[in-house]
């Protein structure tokens, strides 16, 4: 893409890396947000796992360490409970053991009452929160029965802390973990944008005359755009074609008779004999007359091939054509001779198409059978199968055999050139069917009579 | 809720009865201008002469603040900070107590101000108890020998030395060993207590001072003063800032820090919560944990690192260093039952009658 020069066209759609790396960094604000929150959800819960777990083992070791002495609770505080709980270095403890009756045995005085059948508790001390246990011993003695209970707590700043940790080292990989995806995905983008480039590199490279479809391996998600390139330059291609024919057809075509215009005219301008001299302006009459329909053929083939090839095809009744054409025709060539017959089903015929186009090829079928011809000149509309055809028939030899092939192609002889016609007629007809996916076809009639026939796919969905 | 758990602590019977008798101050000075804009009050268990040349360096490099220096017993300081705190009252600005184990409590209570400085966030782990008490000295805890009694073949290294000492009936001991009353000093339990964690030395050392007729009694300064002088040969656990102040005028006076293990006090220093001065405080404890507060502290013995305390009987061995962390692990030696029993041990211990004389000398 960098060697697009043209900065107009450069970012104007914005740059596609641009919008993957906003996309990448909206995904990883809210994966960091969700790995954040649930990191700290974790920490919170590890944290009061463990330093419950510190609570239990402190508050056991003291449960354990109660004695009955002369029917008295004796506890000989372990140290060991309070290296455990000192495990949380930064907090502050409490502790106290409670009787069978309820006293204070030793330990903090006045804490408040452990709330009944738990066995964790919050709670404040002195403007602190803490979190506390209860842990119950009995005694079954003779001299004492009942059950010690033993409080053991702590404040929470080893938890917080725990808690923040686990959250900030999971914060700083997800972090990581980022940064390697978005250098990953930088790659991957490159790796995914390289075909485009391969695509531009490959159109770059082309001599402008070159309107080849191009031939780039890309992944199937870039052929579309290869594809819809290639039907684009195909376009191209035939309409520079249509232009080099126009061209060609007419320096061909045109050379000669206003050649020969210009030596009837340099006849007339030396001739004194009126009589002659109306004989020549009667022939430069005639052939301009003449160059005036071939420059008309010529210029129908050119915009009729070009219709064929740009114009959207659109549903159409080849009745209506067939009507249309017939119409023209009859003006045209008829100078009151016997008109053609028309031969219509009831029922539309539909194509997909360009009615002008049909129209005009149409004409053309039905103009030589009235020209060249002999009568009865008919007209019909025919379906068959999936096929759908405009026949014209009439009861002369036509078009002879040998010349079929090559009957639908410029300036043919079998199709008749000479000094007032082109030829070009059924080679308009020819690309237009060629441009409806059809054909033109000729049949020898039995036992005479000749038929040409335009014969088209019919509508996909039917005429009903 | 919360008043239900800040209802906490009547003062223990034990440390109440002294404050019945309204605790006074062993001793007061003051250091600085006296117009001063700023005037802080400290309450130390600290003897002034050790002090004193460490709040003149720190009023010298401070010259807007004033120092009111009161000295204090340990266990009348705790009780005094600890009805303070309690009742809210305006209390010291600082608290520096050689009772860590006290000062341990008053911060579990929350009774402390957090403080928090470049300073003293260089501090050790156990030297810094949740920025709120700070360990601000070094002094080992030693044995102290009259060298005109002892011979030299006969000076004890380790404990089990002296236990070996004090074993033979009729020796040259008998009566004349001194220790701590750990019911009158609260320094005295500390050590005692610490010492009954650190090693199984501690029963058979009590017993040889039972058998021996060993006498507790109070204070540092009296104990050494006392080895010095000839009342007593040997003196067992005495604070080695002043053991070693006091060696340097008495030549037959000789420290020993046990080769065993030598536990190493680190005096607790607090900003009270309810002190009404806690700015200027917090800059006499940067000053006292600074370099320069350590070099002041050092020429007083109260800051020691480690061969500085009797390099020809220490050592090379930093393992035997056995510092007294500031730790809630302390508060097992306050007790109300754990305290009783092991006073009620050491009573017995010092009370069980002896052959030869019904009571120790003084």
């Amino acid at each position: 893409m960098s060697q697009i020069a043209d900065p107009e066209i450069a970012g104007k759609g914005g740059s596609l890396t641009l919008r993957l790396a906003l996309a990448f960094a909206l995904i990883f604000a809210l994966g960091g947000v969700a790995v954040a929150v649930a990191a700290f959800s974790y920490g919170r819960q590890a944290a009061q796992q463990s330093f419950d777990r510190l609570l239990v083992g402190a508050a056991d070791q003291i449960a354990r360490s109660i004695t009955l002495q002369d029917g008295a609770v004796s506890v000989d505080l372990p140290v060991g409970a309070f290296e455990l709980l000192s495990l949380a270095p930064e907090d502050r403890v409490i502790y106290a053991v409670y009787g069978a009756d309820g006293g204070l045995v030793t330990g903090y005085e006045g804490l408040e009452p452990f709330p009944e059948g738990r066995r964790f508790h919050d709670a404040t001390f002195a403007g602190e929160p803490i979190r506390a246990i209860r842990v119950t011993r009995p005694f079954a003695e003779q001299s004492y029965a009942g059950t010690v209970e033993v409080v053991v707590g702590h404040t929470l700043r080893a938890r917080a802390e725990m808690a923040a940790q686990i959250t900030r080292n999971a914060v700083i990989a997800a972090g990581l973990v980022a940064l390697v995806m978005a250098g990953l995905a930088v790659l991957a983008v490159r790796a995914a944008l390289a075909p485009v480039n391969r695509v531009g590199t490959a159109l770059q490279g082309r001599s402008p005359q070159n309107l080849t479809p191009l031939d780039v391996a890309v992944p199937r998600e870039i052929s579309s755009l290869v594809q819809a390139l290639n039907r684009f330059m195909g376009r191209l291609d035939r309409q520079v074609g249509i232009m080099r024919n126009l061209i060609a057809d007419a320096s061909h075509q045109l050379r000669t008779p206003i050649a020969a215009l210009r030596v009837q005219a340099e006849l007339a301008e030396e001739e004194n004999d009126p009589e002659a001299l109306r004989r020549i302006v009667h022939r430069i009459h005639a052939r301009a007359v003449n160059l005036s329909h071939l420059t008309d053929q010529l210029l129908n083939h050119a915009l009729i091939i070009h219709r064929a090839d740009s114009v959207p095809l659109a549903r159409v009744d080849l009745r209506q054509v067939v009507i249309d054409a017939i119409e023209h025709v009859d003006h045209a060539v008829r100078d009151g001779r016997t008109a053609a017959m028309l031969d219509l089903p009831e029922d539309p015929v539909w194509c997909d198409g360009d009615a002008l186009s049909l129209i005009e090829a149409t004409k053309n079928l039905a103009g030589n059978a009235l020209r060249h011809g002999v009568d009865p000149v008919r007209v019909s509309v025919a379906q068959d199968g999936d096929r759908a055809r405009i026949l014209v028939r009439d009861a002369g030899p036509g078009i002879p055999h040998e010349y079929w092939d090559e009957a639908g192609t410029r300036f043919a002889r079998s199709s008749g050139v000479s000094a007032t016609s082109a030829g070009l007629g059924l080679a308009i007809v020819q690309s237009v069917a060629a441009a409806h996916h059809g054909r033109l076809e000729f049949r020898t009639g039995t036992p005479s009579g000749f038929e040409a026939a335009i014969v088209l796919p019919l509508a996909e969905f039917g005429a009903q | 809720m919360m008043a239900g758990w800040r209802m906490l602590l009547p003062l223990l019977p034990c440390l109440a009865a002294p404050a019945l008798a309204q605790p006074v101050p062993e001793a007061t000075r003051d250091y600085g201008r006296s117009d001063a804009p700023f005037a802080i009050l400290v309450r130390s268990t600290t003897d002034i002469a050790l002090f004193g040349p460490v709040l003149e360096g720190f009023v010298a490099a401070n010259p807007d603040i004033r120092v009111d220096y009161e000295q204090w017993g340990s266990n009348d300081l705790y009780a005094v900070s600890l009805a303070e705190c309690r009742s809210g009252a305006e209390t010291a600005d600082l608290l520096i107590s050689s009772a860590v184990d006290h000062q341990v409590k008053l911060v579990n209570d929350g009774c402390a101000r957090s403080h928090s400085s470049p300073l003293t966030e260089a501090l050790p782990a156990e030297a810094n108890w949740r920025d709120e008490l700070f360990g601000i000295t070094q002094e080992p805890a030693v044995m102290v020998y009259n060298s005109d009694l002892v011979p030299v073949q006969e000076a004890p290294r380790t404990r089990f030395d002296l236990i070996d000492l004090l074993r033979p009936e009729g020796s040259r001991y008998e009566g004349k060993v001194a220790t701590y009353d750990i019911e009158e000093s609260g320094l005295g339990y500390l050590f005692a207590f610490v010492d009954a964690q650190q090693a199984t030395t501690f029963g058979s050392l009590i017993e040889a001072f039972a058998r021996s007729r060993a006498v507790s009694t109070c204070c540092s300064a009296e104990i050494i003063d006392g080895v010095a002088s000839g009342q007593y040969v040997l003196a067992y656990n005495v604070l080695g800032s002043y053991a070693l102040d006091r060696a340097e005028q008495a030549d037959n006076l000789v420290v020993v820090a046990p080769q065993d293990y030598t536990l190493v006090l680190s005096r607790g220093a607090m900003i009270p919560r309810n002190a009404p001065n806690p700015v200027s405080a917090g800059l006499l404890l940067d000053f006292l944990v600074s370099d320069q507060g350590r070099r002041a502290m050092a020429a007083e013995h109260l800051y020691g690192d480690a061969t500085a305390v009797a390099p020809d009987s220490l050592g090379q061995n930093e393992a035997v260093l056995r510092p007294i962390p500031l730790s809630p692990v302390l508060l097992v030696g306050l007790d109300r039952q754990k305290r009783a029993n092991f006073l009620a041990l050491w009573r017995d211990t010092f009370a069980r009658p002896k052959r030869g004389a019904a009571t120790p000398s003084e």
